[in-house]
């Protein structure tokens, strides 16, 4: 980000202000909220930008998800607690598996669209969930459990848990500024000329084929390498992340955030990590509770939260 | 919080300069009733198993060492992911000493994960796996009500002996089926017996009817069930419905909680065999937590599952008076040298892979005529001391078994 302002204004734009309070916050949180919650929330909020980058940007909405979510978990947690490896290279092989998953999913899956797309992901993800069932090396549902965190490079220790916050949270700026970089770049121009007029975006000449599939991989990436960060801060990988209601969960994060901005998708994803966490106690109202707020939220503010501020926040110059 | 931890050790430290202090963290012994209170699970352990922890805090008296108890629960859904994430939020965040129950197994392996990183207490009287006291056996983790061996041994046994010696498995397909499935085919071997295969179902599961069509298929004399709960309750019912019960085969149930027995009612359940750790009319001491367990739960009896929460939290609290500390490890050497001598335990003692071993009992339910009231359902036909019903000490793959 600093990159792009730095280009267009010499002066601190108050939108690279916004940005260095929000990371400077970030950096004290841990201090006064519990971190293990707020790593959470990072890495549901990076699962949904990078789910957003796809439905915000290209107007594509996956409903699986959580099949490159959960899968590269589960890679990410045999990586390090079966061949021992070191963090960064079991998240390394937890993101080409999701690379490797959107690829195929993303090929067939771009031929339709609409909710016949939706179908399309849906069913992979249905597949991979019941092979995650199924294969010995997921346990079935028991989860791969006592997943080491071990050292990052062989030397940072991460099983301090202010280390690996900082970690999370490094990996989690250094995403968005990606996507913000994707979404801010010509390609990004062209996914959203296809979002908005896809015959016209065929018309100029685009190949829209390869724009969307490229999206569609990066995208599973990105949700591959959250999906591999929560393996590490829990140090667990089980059928919850690859079933379809992490897929749902992440539709509602993007929504109640609001879709195709870039800090909605984490706005949305900490409102319901925290609904999910401090409401643990009233047993299943827990779903309820969301649901109520998804139709308040349909009813009131379509947009979501921070789509609802953006007017209020251009008058004021502060998003672009 | 380090540096309100260090005032007050520093403050306890030279308070026992003086005089043998007691040392509570937080000024408090809390203890956390994780369980499964909206799934499968929750009728055998659930409710039933908090309300079983707070009576056992009231008998207490509240206080240990003058010291207040506090008891909180929740919900982990049976899934493994938020019981581990709830275990480290109570033990970071909340100052949670120790954890009971842990139903379910996936679950109770993700607390012990957490418990041993943490050196916190963790006590399972819901989950059966042999796990917990092999490879996943911990310095301060206990297994307290029942296991699966226990179960394999018990049931197991019996059946064959009674000329049930072809067997076909419907099985649970995580940790707990498998080991209940691998325990009860060695049991069945052991005395002869034959088995003619075996079916993993998803947990949890309402429709068994493919899975009892295969059972049906292999000619089995008995088809094994090894689940629990609400699919140990669908299996039968569905087994009844489809007639293959009436057509000879029989089933066994390895187990079957006395709630189990409630839901399906004296004419579906009669004549089964089963094995538990607990039964609350046995002598005075259970019949009086009964009445005192029933008057706080609409009238339901105690389940093993819940007995032994009360038992184990009992036991923990005397442990921690006598450690003058709510340190996991000193409470949990105190634990292993105390003897368990309570209506649940008559001469219970914990072995050093954390096995709490105690007598078992094969009961058989009754029919419809025998029964003389509301859960009034078991003939207790053996007890099966201790030494017998669980694994051998020289068995355990338990790293913390001198050999």
């Amino acid at each position: 980000m600093t990159t792009v302002t730095s280009t267009s204004s010499r002066a601190v734009s108050p939108q690279l202000l916004l940005v260095l309070v929000l990371i400077v916050l970030a950096m004290i949180a841990p201090f006064g909220i519990y971190p293990i919650f707020l790593m959470k929330g990072l890495c549901f909020g990076l699962f949904a930008a990078a789910f957003n980058l796809l439905l915000g940007y290209v107007g594509l909405l996956s409903f699986g998800h959580a099949m490159f979510f959960g899968f590269s978990a589960y890679v990410t947690a045999h990586a390090a607690k079966e061949w021992g490896l070191t963090p960064e290279l079991a998240i390394l092989a937890g993101i080409a598996t999701a690379a490797v998953l959107g690829a195929v999913t993303g090929w067939l899956a771009i031929r339709r669209s609409g909710i016949y797309f939706a179908m399309v992901t849906l069913a992979f993800s249905q597949m991979m969930y019941f092979v995650a069932v199924q294969a010995p090396f997921t346990h079935g549902e028991d989860g791969i459990q006592g997943v080491p965190r071990g050292h990052l490079f062989g030397l940072i220790n991460l099983n301090d848990t202010m280390t690996m916050y900082y970690f999370v949270l490094a990996m989690f700026v250094a995403s968005l500024l990606v996507i913000h970089r994707i979404v801010t770049s010509p390609f990004g121009q062209v996914l959203k000329a296809i979002r908005d007029n896809e015959p016209r975006a065929i018309s100029l000449g685009y190949q829209v084929d390869r724009y969307k599939l490229l999206a569609f991989i990066l995208s599973a990436s990105l949700a591959g390498l959250a999906g591999s960060l929560k393996a590490l801060v829990f140090q667990l990988a089980s059928l919850t992340d690859v079933h379809w209601h992490a897929s749902g969960e992440v539709v509602l994060m993007t929504l109640l955030g609001g879709v195709g901005t870039v800090f909605g998708p984490t706005v949305g994803a900490f409102l319901v990590v925290a609904i999910q966490n401090y409401l643990s106690e009233v047993g299943s109202w827990v779903t309820i509770i969301q649901g109520s707020i998804f139709v308040v939220c349909v009813l009131l503010f379509r947009s979501g939260m921070i789509g609802v501020m953006t007017p209020w926040l251009k008058r004021r110059g502060i998003t672009g | 919080m380090i540096m309100k931890r260090l005032l007050l050790s520093a403050a306890a430290l030279a308070l026992s300069a003086g005089m043998a202090q007691a040392q509570y963290s937080d000024n408090k012994v809390k203890i956390g009733v994780l369980t499964d209170l909206s799934g499968t699970y929750s009728d055998l352990a659930g409710q039933g198993s908090v309300e079983a922890a707070k009576m056992a805090v009231e008998d207490f008296g509240g206080k240990v060492n003058g010291t207040p108890i506090e008891v909180v629960s929740a919900d982990h859904q049976n899934k493994a992911d938020i019981a581990s994430s709830i275990g480290r939020k109570w033990y970071e965040n909340e100052g949670v000493d120790a954890i009971f129950d842990l139903v379910t197994t996936a679950a109770a392996v993700a607390v012990r994960e957490v418990s041993r990183e943490k050196g916190k207490i963790d006590i399972n009287s819901g989950a059966a796996s042999t796990v917990l006291t092999n490879a996943q056996c911990s310095a301060t983790g206990f297994h307290w009500t029942y296991d699966t061996y226990a179960l394999a041994v018990g049931t197991g046994t019996a059946v064959v002996k009674q000329g049930g010696d072809t067997w076909f498995f419907l099985t649970a397909d995580y940790a707990f089926g498998q080991s209940l499935q691998a325990q009860t085919e060695r049991v069945v071997k052991a005395n002869g017996g034959k088995i003619l295969g075996a079916v993993k179902h998803p947990f949890p599961n309402s429709d068994f009817s493919s899975f009892l069509l295969q059972a049906q298929g292999s000619g089995a004399k008995i088809i094994g069930l090894a689940n629990a709960g609400s699919d140990t309750i669908n299996a039968i019912k569905q087994a009844k419905e489809f007639g293959i019960t009436q057509s000879g085969q029989k089933l066994a149930g390895l187990l079957v909680f006395i709630s189990d027995v409630h839901s399906l009612g004296l004419d579906t359940a009669q004549g089964m065999q089963l094995t538990t750790g607990f039964y609350w009319d046995m002598d005075d001491g259970t019949r009086a937590f009964a009445k005192k367990f029933g008057a706080r739960m609409n009238g339901k009896m105690p389940t093993m599952v819940q007995a032994g929460v009360y038992s184990s939290v009992t036991h923990y609290l005397k442990a921690v008076q006598a450690a003058k500390t709510d340190e996991g490890i000193k409470v949990a050497d105190k634990m292993r040298e105390l003897p368990i001598a309570d209506f649940f335990a008559k001469n219970g003692k914990i072995r050093a892979d954390g096995r709490m071993v105690h007598d078992m009992y094969l009961a058989e339910v009754k029919k419809p005529s025998e029964s003389k009231g509301p859960w009034d359902y078991y003939k207790i036909v053996r007890t099966i001391p201790g030494d017998e019903a669980y694994q051998p000490l020289a068995e355990s793959t338990c790293a913390l078994v001198k050999k």
